[in-house]
């Protein structure tokens, strides 16, 4: 047991990373990246069979949950993770992305990618509309308010006319082709490969804000929120940034996600969805990207693994997260040592 | 938009506001009671009253011998049956308590690790014990028998002061009365306080903080289950997830009154209920949800700490 608990396989990779040159980093990068690519073809290849899901579509199931989670996992991540904020009610700027999606293409004929950029601006609006009050509180108080904004919009969505009330919106279109890639169903790996890029575009975005200023800033904040703020942090606008930035990607992966599904309804905006994605973040190791990437892969994709036992797959998952986090507390792969040590009374 | 039911309905809508506002203010008791020791939101709390209620049912119908389509009971056996159920649901719910803290928060607690990872094990108890229940029942809601025939003991300014309403209203009053002079006079509230205040001084003055940690669980666990007894008994009737929209307004009803504190829970529980039906009235019931969240946000921004907490940037240590 104490072996495990001593095992840090995020300082292992780190060190192993900072021992290699430019290029042998870039060619790594390069064949994880088109091994990632390649894993909707892994249930027809033999060693890697296992790997399909026995009721739904194994490609269908790499968009959503799995690619989707991990999407917006990385966005909860910056608020949650980055920051500190704990936010309870992630699921409703998914929720606006989606139905901007559906709105603007049943309504005024927009086609996917005119949507995105609205969809991105609409969830970070409504973000800037949720955080400069919510943000000016603390902890707990900020959890139960996110939540309730997150039930709000779900409500909101089921009983006005414009979003269809219960029954949802159906018959959104799928994204037209763009540089040769056609989506539709035949091709769900397409589908795979957008969100694939989009992730790929986010974790290079988080990179760099974690280098540079906002990051050391929600770094302080998270550690300290007084001693930032005593330091000349401008700690509102910083959390509100966060928070703003972690709602863009919830929206734009909801743009994808209803043109996807082409059928959205408030039901898929459920409070257990903001807190699965929670769950996903801490399981997989709170704060570190690779951890978050890990954690979401794993929690979305096991209940689409087991869904044979139907009825009893969610009772193990909750299993799955009591052992987990009694047996790994800071997650599958936890941030640096370094940005842990204070993080344990701040948390 | 309806207006003229606060003219017309306005006692009626204030009682059956009090009695679901006292049921809140029970179970929030789960949460600030925890919160106040351990800085950590109780989230298995809802399920706790989940279970609950399913035991009220197991023993007034297996326990009992009291099935669902039975002639409502009276005399003798109609107290006994209401004590027993009562007294039954608020041990199975206490000592369910205790063994969501065993499971889902000390071993946590004894290494150190962060409040969010005590959440998520907290968060999967819930998910267990819910959908373990959801297959136990088929997802099938459950009717509760009727133990006291509905009569009224009459009729004042439109309101019906209905039996199980007075009940509902009388049963949290006395359990409030009682927890807070616990709290307040004995020794073991006494080191309640001192390690709401903090722990690492309670320590050192010699308290057993687990002890008094199991203990507030065991506190919030036997209030949930009577509001468990008192919820089937008023609306006589249970599902595998009745505990998710408890939970979350009696989380809400405990923030609206200052999470931590035991009076608070209790306005903030009436406060709540009191906007529930007004606003359901009003607005239309499918509304509830929105107002009660608008009003909870603005009182948050005017007074961070809700109604009667004290500041958190004072408690947190």
């Amino acid at each position: 047991m104490m072996k495990l608990n001593n095992f840090n396989l995020r300082d292992k990779g780190a060190a192993i990373w900072a021992g290699w040159s430019r290029p042998v980093r870039t060619v790594f990068v390069l064949i994880v990246i088109v091994l990632v690519g390649l894993v909707p073809f892994a249930p027809s290849w033999g060693p890697t069979s296992f790997l399909n899901t026995p009721i739904t579509s194994f490609e269908n199931v790499l968009v959503y949950p799995v690619g989707m989670f991990v999407l917006m996992a990385l966005g909860l991540n910056i608020v949650v993770g980055k920051s500190g904020l704990l936010d309870l009610g992630y699921i409703a700027f998914f929720a606006i992305g989606a139905y901007s999606q559906a709105i603007l293409s049943t309504l005024h004929g927009w086609n996917t990618w005119q949507i995105l950029p609205f969809g991105i601006v609409f969830a970070m609006l409504s973000g800037v509309l949720l955080g400069l009050p919510a943000l000016r509180l603390r902890g707990d108080y900020l959890a139960i308010i996110t939540l309730g904004f997150g039930e709000i919009v779900r409500i909101v969505s089921l009983n006005l006319s414009v979003t269809g009330g219960p029954n949802g919106i159906a018959g959104i279109p799928n994204p037209p082709t763009i540089f040769g890639f056609e989506f539709n169903l035949m091709f769900p790996e397409h589908f795979f490969w957008l969100v694939l890029a989009m992730i790929l575009l986010v974790i290079w975005m988080i990179r760099r804000f974690t280098a540079r200023r906002p990051g050391r800033a929600w770094e302080a904040i998270r550690q300290d929120e007084d001693v930032a703020a005593l330091m000349g942090v401008n700690t509102l606008v910083y959390k509100l940034w966060s928070f703003v930035i972690g709602a863009a990607v919830a929206g734009a992966a909801g743009v994808i996600y209803a043109s996807k599904v082409m059928v959205i309804s408030p039901d898929m905006f459920k409070f257990d969805v903001s807190i699965l994605i929670l769950a996903c973040v801490v399981f997989g190791g709170i704060g570190n990207i690779w951890g978050v990437v890990l954690g979401a892969s794993i929690l979305a994709y096991l209940p689409e693994r087991i869904r044979f036992i139907s009825d009893a797959r969610q009772v193990i998952f909750g299993l799955v997260l009591i052992i987990m986090m009694n047996l790994r507390p800071d997650g599958l792969l936890p941030r640096k040592k370094r940005e842990k040590i204070e993080a344990k009374r701040t948390m | 938009m309806n207006f003229s039911v606060i003219t017309t309905q306005f006692w009626s809508l204030a009682l059956q506001g009090l009695a679901l506002g006292l049921i809140y203010s029970l179970v929030s008791l789960g949460y600030t009671m925890v919160y106040g020791v351990l800085r950590l939101i109780n989230f298995a709390n809802s399920e706790v009253f989940m279970l609950g209620t399913f035991a009220v049912l197991w023993i007034e119908i297996n326990f009992l011998g009291h099935p669902v389509n039975a002639e409502p009971l009276t005399g003798f056996k109609l107290v006994y049956t209401l004590v027993i159920a009562l007294v039954g649901s608020m041990i199975a719910c206490a000592l369910l308590g205790v063994l969501v803290e065993f499971v889902a928060y000390r071993r946590l607690r004894s290494r150190g690790a962060s409040r969010l990872a005590s959440l998520i094990s907290a968060i999967g108890v819930s998910i267990f014990l819910m959908e373990s229940m959801r297959m136990f029942t088929e997802s099938r809601p459950q009717t509760a028998p009727r133990l006291l025939e509905k009569w009224t003991f009459g009729e004042i300014a439109g309101a019906n002061f209905r039996i199980d309403t007075m009940l509902a209203i009388v049963a949290p009053i006395i359990i409030f009365v009682i927890l807070d002079q616990f709290v307040n006079r004995s020794r073991l509230g006494k080191a309640i306080r001192a390690v709401s205040m903090s722990e690492e001084n309670a320590k050192l003055m010699g308290i057993d903080i687990n002890r008094v940690i199991s203990l507030t669980f065991l506190i919030g666990g036997l209030t949930t289950g009577a509001a468990a007894f008192l919820y089937t008994t008023v609306y006589e009737n249970t599902v595998f997830n009745v505990g998710f929209n408890m939970g979350i307004a009696a989380f809400t009803a405990a923030v609206l009154g200052g999470i931590g504190n035991i009076r608070g829970a209790f306005y903030g529980g009436l406060a709540l209920g009191m906007l529930e039906q007004f606003s359901s009235a009003i607005l239309g019931s499918q509304w509830k949800a929105v107002t009660v969240f608008v009003v909870l946000v603005l009182i948050l921004l005017f007074k961070p700490s809700g109604l009667f907490g004290e500041a958190v940037q004072q408690t947190r240590t």
